[in-house]
């Protein structure tokens, strides 16, 4: 299993021998210790599947009889037998949507033009190497600027919040400054979290287009943005796409700037009181509220359970836990697809 | 004017300057490219939003808010040994949030970076292409598993079934059900795939004729993996450890969870600790007062891990760049 590709030169007995005994000795500590070194190194790969099979059997175990329907479609409780991540899956969702709406384009944007347009100068070597140290910023950071900006903006409309509404034939547009604990503070600090992934992903897409493909359009008297719009976007979707996916799936997951940004711990009801997509056209009001609205989230859910001094909310985390992995797993499951589907459909 | 800086000139751009004047289509050009600037500029602003935040809150205040450092003195910060913002005597000394933060790192250290090097080795190394086309998405979806998970993972299965039966059935320590030592394993293993991902991306970048030229001279592949390959990449190796302590001292659920918040000095891992980042978590879930000084010293501390962290990783980025053997 080990030593198929490479030879393994053994020191032959006969070189040994002819050396003397001291140097078969020598010889054979040293092939224990390559044998100890292999043994260590294999060990220490099989330890972290070996956590991962204990996580999940672990999970698997404590959520046992508590994932339900009942759990899935209920709303938090003081009852763990009651509790249920209802509230929690819709404020998900909604941020989401949001992160994506501000992330996504944005991201794009600024990959296209540090590939496709930016010039070799000092401004964009900065850029460059600012996006590499965003990316390792801890979260919590995030969190605080999004506190900050978004949820007091920096204290700049005074102690009493005032509402800017703006009416738009079918429902108003109620938009408080600052704009609070809200739904759409949390999904600006996302946004802003994500965006150094997005970024780097798309520009690894746009940067696998071949040159010629450009060079085609080129000399068919497209411009440049015909170029782009027409030839690189398309080509390069499919990789866009997948960084896309694998950057907001680290999105769902997090739990410390959700809470800097004030999501609740415990909440029975939904952003904008939407509660089945059917809502979504027929309460067109609640949609324009549900930004606006006060609002938590499945990790957050989950935090309020871990810490709860109840012992069975231990089972009901579990059962929490299981659904966040699951939504990962959909969404990791999703890219890798259209990974795949990209690499074997698409020749240069 | 665009077409100076870049190298291909399409045919509308060199029609556009023969004929010396700006058409519609140009302009429009023009102003797509001035979009697209600015949403590169975002993230520029982003990191001069955060600099900017941190430091009008606890360096110079705006206004009439005050800063945290024109309240509390940078030596009381630095030196003092108690931190009770929440005690009606407030002392602001961040060694004990300093202490528990590097605790926590220097567990996750000691597990993650050996135990992540020795699966890179093994995967770059030993395993079959087979092997290490089923383990490395194992180690991706590590890599993908929320922090919050680990932090349930830490209490509800690390202190109860192997910390405390390990240390305190066996060896007679009294362990506290949060305890920095529960953190520590877990962020460990955290970085593991992180570790092993860059780590072996280092090692396989050495050219096969390194490793031949050993064999050739008669190494057992254990000398040419030990001796031979990981001093060539050992650039690579060091920044992905930079990379995984600062993401160690930045990890914030899993830490607050298993580690608790009791802000002591202590270097006892089976005692609660609170590092910096559970500190801050710790405050926004209470209902501090804005502008107190305990309020404004979550950012004080958010500087202090936002400098670290910066600090770790432009040092890595460094040593990757200034260190690096280039062959061929």
């Amino acid at each position: 299993m080990s030593e198929q590709s490479q030879p393994v030169p053994h020191q032959s007995d006969e070189q040994s021998t002819v050396n003397g005994l001291q140097r078969t000795n020598a010889s054979r500590s040293k092939q224990r210790i390559g044998v100890a070194f292999e043994f260590a190194c294999r060990m220490s790969t099989w330890f972290s599947v070996a956590v991962l099979v204990v996580l999940l059997a672990g999970l698997i175990w404590k959520s046992w009889g508590w994932l339900d329907a009942d759990f899935l479609t209920n709303f938090d409780s003081r009852h763990p037998g009651e509790a249920g991540i209802w509230a929690g899956i819709w404020g998900s969702v909604w941020l989401m949507f949001f992160t994506m709406l501000f992330s996504v384009p944005i991201g794009i944007g600024a990959a296209i033009y540090l590939e496709e347009y930016a010039p070799p100068t000092r401004l964009t070597r900065f850029i460059q190497i600012n996006l590499s140290n965003l990316a390792g910023v801890p979260s919590i950071v995030y969190g605080i600027l999004g506190l900050t900006t978004f949820v007091r903006m920096f204290g700049a409309f005074g102690a009493n919040q005032k509402v800017l509404a703006i009416s738009l034939g079918f429902g108003n547009l109620r938009i408080p400054l600052p704009l609070d604990r809200t739904v759409l503070s949390a999904a600006l600090t996302l946004s802003l979290l994500i965006m150094p992934v997005v970024i780097v992903a798309a520009q690894e897409a746009l940067r696998a287009v071949p040159g010629s493909i450009r060079h085609g359009s080129f000399a068919l008297g497209a411009t440049k943005w015909q170029t782009i719009r027409h030839q690189v976007l398309p080509a390069s979707l499919p990789g866009i796409l997948t960084g896309v996916i694998l950057a907001v799936s680290r999105a769902i997951g997090e739990t410390a700037p959700l809470l800097m940004v004030g999501a609740f711990m415990f909440v029975t009801s939904t952003p904008g009181g939407i509660q089945n997509p059917v809502d979504l056209l027929t309460n067109p009001q609640g949609v324009l509220d549900a930004p606006f609205e006060p609002f938590t989230a499945i990790p957050i859910q989950i935090l309020n359970w871990v810490q709860h001094h109840k012992h069975e909310f231990e089972h009901v985390a579990a059962a929490g836990i299981i659904v966040l992995l699951v939504v990962l797993l959909v969404m990791n499951a999703s890219a890798v697809l259209l990974r795949n589907r990209y690499q074997s459909k698409v020749r240069w | 004017m665009t077409s100076a800086n870049t190298p291909l000139r399409t045919p509308a751009q060199s029609a556009e300057l023969l004929r010396g004047h700006v058409t519609v289509a140009a302009l429009k050009e023009r102003l797509i490219r001035g979009v697209l600037f600015l949403c590169a500029l975002v993230s520029v602003i982003t990191t001069l939003a955060i600099i900017f935040v941190l430091v009008t809150e606890s360096i110079v205040g705006v206004g009439s808010n005050t800063a945290f450092f024109q309240d509390v003195s940078v030596w009381e910060f630095l030196t003092e040994t108690r931190w009770t913002p929440q005690y009606a005597e407030q002392h602001f000394g961040i060694l004990p949030l300093l202490c528990g933060t590097l605790l926590v790192a220097g567990i996750a250290a000691l597990l993650g970076l050996p135990v992540g090097l020795a699966s890179a080795v093994y995967l770059s190394e030993y395993a079959s292409p087979r092997t290490r086309k089923n383990v490395k998405p194992i180690l991706e979806i590590l890599a993908g598993i929320p922090t919050i998970v680990y932090g349930y993972f830490a209490l509800v299965f690390v202190t109860p079934y192997l910390i405390r039966p390990v240390f305190q059935d066996l060896l007679g320590f009294n362990v506290s059900i949060y305890n920095a030592l529960s953190a520590g394993i877990v962020v460990g293993i955290m970085i593991i795939p992180m570790v092993s991902s860059m780590s072996e991306d280092a090692l396989r970048s050495v050219p096969r004729g390194l490793r031949e030229a050993g064999y050739a001279l008669g190494s057992t592949k254990f000398d040419v993996s030990a001796r031979v390959i990981l001093p060539a990449a050992i650039s690579g190796i060091l920044a992905s450890f930079l990379l995984a302590i600062s993401r160690a001292i930045g990890e914030t659920m899993a830490v607050t969870i298993a580690a608790g918040q009791s802000p002591t000095l202590t270097l006892n891992p089976f005692e609660s600790v609170q590092t910096m980042t559970s500190f801050i978590v710790n405050v926004s879930q209470g209902d501090t007062p804005v502008g107190t000084p305990s309020y404004k010293s979550l950012y004080a501390i958010a500087l202090t891990l936002f400098c670290m962290t910066l600090a770790m990783n432009l040092l890595s980025h460094f040593i990757m760049r200034r260190f690096r053997e280039v062959y061929e």
